[in-house]
């Protein structure tokens, strides 16, 4: 494989062949970084792989020193303890979270993409109005509407369920900055054949427009789903029964109730962690581009 | 307002992007082309704006209508009171200017020490990844990979980790020959070093992609320019780098102030605020003032104070980038 892998993205100079390649300084300089690098990439990782070993370990040696990097007698009582406990139902909390960050993350590519197309490609009076005052709330700390929205939602008798958690924080300022930049660098010419064919403005944005669109939805519902998935303070107040919190929500319950039961706080941790590593080491392309992608706009 | 009035500014904004190419077919071909009536656009934006409005605009005005009233949400009367729970926050005798002002001080001390590390160390790191060599995009993601995880997960664990008696790090610090007992969670300034520094290896690898995508549009043609005027490695950081990353720069900065001005689960699950209420951030001080105590009129009016703060503090940021261009 070529050493001089170009991502997109990259600027095209750099690929020049007078370019500086570091990578033939050396055979000595080139192994030392890798060590070097090794060694640093290992031990930024060691506190994941010691939260998953402990998952297997027994009570006690989970307590104990010196710490052990392979579980003695490797065992599950961890996992089958905290899924058997009624006061810390792991699996309902796992299935509210996966539930909360689809439906949430639906809702916001939904609806950004609908609100991103006409602020990208119609005028109309009060766009800029529009277009301003989403753009503003970007720069509002979320903590404003922490009070006013629970009072709202406690209004609408949403407190304590799952819809709580997935509808408020799905006006998302940024799926709709986000989505109207990549709209807005879609070439022209096919919606425009597709206005000669007859098409109107959403048989174009539905059959054109969303289908050219899908790396940009992906990322958007990837960095949606991680968000609400991740989400600590506002489910921690608006979820109080056992039954409808969260997965972040319940490792805090988790932790009142077993607060030196690390066996079982870390076999929490690692089943809280381990849909949204599997889907960053699958999807990792999106989710590092649409963060890179998000420090563009300043 | 009719249908063709308000589609006529967005025919002209078409013809220059096509002018060249085949603007004069066309515009010719428009005759035949339906137009979009005048309430499409709204159509298409309803969706967001029913969300935008009852959660987002709405709640902001409700929110200082909130702070202006003795707001308890489990008493019945909720008396208008003008600027008094402001006021309040400011008369150093009253029940919530003591909490309030502790917790902007563990806030401000928190930001102060995280925000330089998380400019300067990801930048290191992203320096490194800027180079072109095999499996680069593999150390890329170990060093993102933290950030993937929720601060309940990364808090809970370093609780562990950071355990006065078993945890691993006084251990391994105990065994090349420091202090094996240090109260990381329960005292200060220990319990300091251990927000921040558990911060900065969660979110790290978060700036680090943004500067990562900000050296790459750096056109590769100014360091040879610097090279062949010869600069050495230091001078063309300083000279190429550094400007070039400037827009880059601010942003993160200000990103990165926000959040962790921001800063909560980390205290409320390593720390739980200790000693005392120390190390109890001003959004974990506004979140227990408002839904765990229902004083919702001085949680909202601190949740005001705290946002004019960051809003001059902001101001302070962009002016500080404009004036070095």
């Amino acid at each position: 494989m070529s050493t001089q892998t170009i991502e997109p993205g990259t600027p095209r100079t750099s690929t020049r062949p007078d370019a500086p390649r570091p990578v033939r300084r050396g055979r000595g300089r080139l192994a030392l970084r890798y060590v070097v690098l090794i060694v640093l990439a290992l031990i930024f990782i060691s506190p994941l792989l010691f939260m998953l070993v402990t998952s297997f370990k027994s009570r006690i040696e989970a307590a104990g020193i010196p710490p052990t990097w392979i579980p003695k007698n490797p065992t599950l009582d961890a996992y089958r303890t905290i899924l058997d406990s009624p006061g810390t139902p792991v699996l309902r909390w796992f299935a509210n979270s996966m539930i909360a960050a689809t439906a949430n993350a639906a809702l916001v590519v939904a609806t950004s993409a609908l609100a991103a197309y006409p602020l990208a490609r119609m005028s109309f009076r009060g766009k800029r109005i529009v277009f301003g005052l989403i753009i503003a709330t970007l720069f509002v700390p979320p903590v404003i509407l922490v009070i006013p929205n629970y009072l709202i939602v406690g209004d609408l008798k949403w407190l304590d369920t799952l819809v709580a958690v997935i509808v408020p924080s799905a006006a998302s300022a940024f799926g709709v900055f986000f989505l109207r930049q990549f709209f807005l660098s879609l070439p022209r010419e096919l919606e425009e054949a597709a206005r000669l064919d007859g098409a109107n403005s959403f048989q174009t944005f539905f059959r054109v427009i969303l289908p050219l669109s899908r790396p940009a939805l992906v990322t958007l519902a990837l960095l949606a789903f991680l968000t609400n998935y991740n989400d600590f303070l506002w489910p921690v107040y608006v979820l109080f029964s056992p039954e409808s919190q969260t997965l972040p929500a319940g490792l805090s319950t988790l932790q009142s109730a077993n607060s030196v039961r690390y066996d079982l706080l870390m076999a929490g941790a690692v089943i809280a962690s381990v849909p949204v590593l599997i889907a960053f080491v699958l999807l990792q392309r999106f989710i590092i581009e649409g963060v890179s992608r998000s420090g563009l706009k300043g | 307002m009719t249908a063709s009035e308000a589609n006529a500014p967005e025919r002209l904004e078409v013809v220059p992007a096509r002018a060249g190419t085949s603007g004069v077919a066309g515009r010719g071909g428009r005759t035949g082309v339906r137009e979009s009536a005048p309430y499409t656009p709204w159509l298409f934006l309803t969706p967001y704006l029913v969300l935008f409005i009852g959660f987002v605009i709405v709640p902001v005005i409700y929110g200082l209508w909130i702070s202006l009233h003795d707001y308890d949400y489990t008493l019945p009367g909720k008396p208008f009171v003008g600027i008094d729970n402001y006021v309040n926050l400011f008369t150093s005798d009253s029940v919530s200017a003591g909490p309030f002002w502790t917790s902007m001080r563990a806030t401000g001390i928190f930001t102060l020490f995280s925000v330089p590390l998380l400019l300067v160390v990801p930048l290191g790191v992203a320096l490194v990844m800027h180079q072109r060599f095999p499996g680069r995009n593999i150390f890329r993601a170990v060093y993102f990979a933290p950030y993937v995880l929720g601060v309940a997960v990364v808090a809970v664990l370093w609780r562990f980790l950071l355990d006065r008696n078993i945890g691993v790090v006084n251990h391994y610090l105990g065994v090349i020959g420091l202090p094996d007992q240090t109260p990381w969670l329960t005292s200060i300034p220990e319990a300091w070093v251990a927000l921040v520094g558990v911060t900065v290896w969660w979110t790290l690898g978060f700036n680090a992609v943004i500067y990562l995508a900000g050296l790459q549009d750096i056109p590769g043609e100014l360091y040879e320019a610097a090279k062949i005027d010869g600069a050495n490695a230091w001078q063309s950081f300083r000279h190429v780098t550094l400007p070039g990353l400037r827009p880059v720069l601010s942003f993160v900065t200000m990103i990165t102030i926000i959040a962790s001005a921001n800063m909560f689960g980390q205290s409320f699950l390593m720390t739980q605020g200790q000693p005392g209420t120390q190390t109890r951030t001003v959004i974990y001080q506004i979140a227990e003032t408002g839904l765990r105590g229902f004083n919702m009129g001085d949680a909202a009016a601190m949740s005001y104070v705290l946002t004019f703060v960051l809003m001059l503090l902001s101001v302070g940021v962009f002016r500080l980038f404009q004036e070095r261009s």
